[in-house]
């Protein structure tokens, strides 16, 4: 299993591929088509990501020591960009994700891009996934 | 004479410019218009030679600063058609205009009475009569619309009835395009003896307006949707009803004299107008109006209805598109919808492409909720917008689509 870091590496490598944003976007895109479904019952309130935009489910379960991610999203484009966050975040050790840095968000240009509104829900969809990190025991 | 846009378009110099690396197409002019050399010239030049307080100070600067903006006054009074300048207050803008009226109705309105808006508002003319109602314990009501965002009028005689205080509603929907029969729903008002209030944010730019011609109590227009600066709005109010109604807000300019005890209000118009007003906004907006006037009214709106007309006609060849709002009589409007998509998305991917549209409920939730949608892409168009600008719109918007999908 690639480590937090060794995943981001790959995601900048995909990312620097494309010099236009039109392409960045169609890349973004095709990772939220390709993210499994999550099933209607958990597009619930209760799993709803504050501070989004659009509307953002993201559920989490305990794994032995790692966590487990999966969410949805009623943009594609908010549905792609949690979608990179699981590719990095899914089943690792919850102590790494609680400490993780996500650097290839800027590496990517991602972070400068995006409006103000979308950059807090991009930070809401992690804080909401190193909380649930924190709360399977990622804290000591 | 026929409409030059390329001439008009020179005037804006922010049309100029371009967006990732696109020419910039700014279809979001229902939110806000840009705005001409003159009113930029005009701010420039006020603070360039005459900046200084008015209505008081004998001094020349005070005194130009006064006579200027006294001049816009006069000048909006005579766009409007009120019958004195003392009927014409200026405020914040549309939401401060409405408020001035609801939190005035406060003093005058009985538990028993009621207030009737319509399905079609935007929440800057539904909150603060729900606020005068919480606080007088009167009833709100709601004309309802159809399918196509046109009012319901077979429910007007009924809704409005002798206990009606107001009616308040929007001449133009600014989230749908639907112009409202604004006469019938006054003439109904008024034979009940209830007051009236249009809200003109959306017909300023696009609409001429004759208030004594309409006979309503209350309208008021947004400076920075008619190519003004921002934070200026006007409140024009029949003279008897603005000596009823108490003022909103205290404070210095709205007195006649004070005391430790007690004050005496000034008459209209600077009841209404407590503190230092926006002078360079009000002397703004005086530019913006004379040029709109200059290139002509009418002449804007048969421009806007031709570029409607045939951004309805092209997009709607686009597989899955559906126009939000559809009514008989529509300003230059399209709020949208492609299947398979979300607006939100389509908002992104046409700025990618330099496109400004508005994406969301457009402060119209309760429109949103009647069609049962999160909300909407809109397009909205001014005077100067071109045909080609609509096409490089479709282009953009089919790229979008098929990413989507």
């Amino acid at each position: 299993m690639p480590t937090i870091a060794e995943k981001q590496a790959v995601l900048i490598d995909e990312f620097t591929f494309f010099d236009e944003w039109m392409d960045k976007y169609n890349h973004i895109i095709e990772m939220g088509k390709a993210l499994p479904v999550l099933d209607e019952l958990d597009k619930n309130d209760d799993l709803l990501v504050q501070g989004c935009q659009s509307k953002v489910w993201l559920k989490a379960e305990k794994q032995g020591d790692c966590v487990r991610f999966w969410a949805d999203a009623d943009a594609i484009i908010a549905k792609g960009i949690v979608a990179m966050l699981i590719d990095v975040f899914d089943n690792q050790p919850a102590k790494e994700v609680a400490a993780a840095d996500l650097g290839f968000l800027e590496e990517i240009g991602l972070k400068d891009h995006l409006s103000p509104t979308r950059a807090n829900g991009l930070m809401s969809m992690i804080k909401q996934m190193k909380f649930y990190a924190l709360a399977f025991g990622g804290a000591n | 004479m026929s409409y030059d846009v390329q001439a008009i378009r020179q005037q804006f110099p922010i049309l100029h410019q371009q967006v990732h690396g696109r020419p910039l197409v700014y279809l979001d002019n229902a939110a806000t218009a840009q705005k001409p050399l003159a009113v930029i010239e005009a701010i420039t030049n006020f603070y360039t030679k005459d900046n200084a307080n008015v209505h008081r100070g004998v001094h020349t600067l005070s005194q130009r600063s006064t006579d200027a903006m006294e001049a816009v006054r006069a000048a909006v009074c005579a766009h409007i058609n009120a019958r004195e300048v003392g009927e014409i207050i200026f405020t914040r803008g549309i939401t401060d205009s409405i408020n001035t009226v609801a939190f005035g109705m406060g003093a005058l309105i009985q538990p028993h009475q009621n207030v009737v808006i319509t399905a079609l508002e935007h929440h800057s003319n539904i909150v603060p009569w729900q606020m005068l109602c919480e606080r007088s314990g009167a009833a709100l009501r709601y004309i309802p619309m159809n399918d196509k965002g046109e009012l319901n009028l077979s429910t007007l005689d009924a809704l409005v009835d002798e206990n009606t205080a107001i009616v308040a509603f929007n001449h133009i929907s600014n989230a749908l395009g639907t112009i409202n029969p604004v006469k019938l729903i006054l003439e109904r008002a008024k034979a009940v003896g209830a007051w009236t209030l249009v809200d003109g944010a959306q017909s300023g730019p696009h609409a001429k307006v004759d208030v004594q011609d309409w006979d309503v109590d209350f309208f008021t227009l947004s400076s920075h949707k008619m190519y003004g600066p921002t934070g200026l709005g006007v409140l024009y109010g029949k003279r008897e009803r603005l000596e009823a109604l108490p003022p909103y807000q205290g404070g210095g300019e709205m007195i006649a004299t004070v005391t430790m005890e007690k004050s005496t209000y000034a008459d209209i118009p600077h009841k209404f107008e407590a503190g230092t007003p926006h002078i360079e906004g009000i002397i703004g907006f005086g530019a913006a109006l004379s040029y709109i006037n200059s290139v002509g009214i009418e002449a804007i709106a048969a421009h806007e209805a031709a570029l409607l007309d045939y951004a309805t006609k092209t997009l709607s060849t686009i597989d899955g598109f559906r126009i939000i709002g559809t009514a008989t009589k529509k300003a230059s409007v399209i709020s949208f919808l492609v299947d398979g998509t979300h607006p939100y998305d389509l908002g992104v991917l046409l700025d990618q492409q330099g496109i400004a549209v508005r994406t969301g409920q457009h402060c119209t939730q309760p429109i949103m909720d009647q069609f049962c949608i999160a909300g909407t892409a809109r397009a909205s168009f001014a005077m100067y917008n071109t045909f080609e600008e609509i096409d490089l719109f479709k282009a953009a918007l089919e790229r979008a689509v098929t990413m989507l999908r």
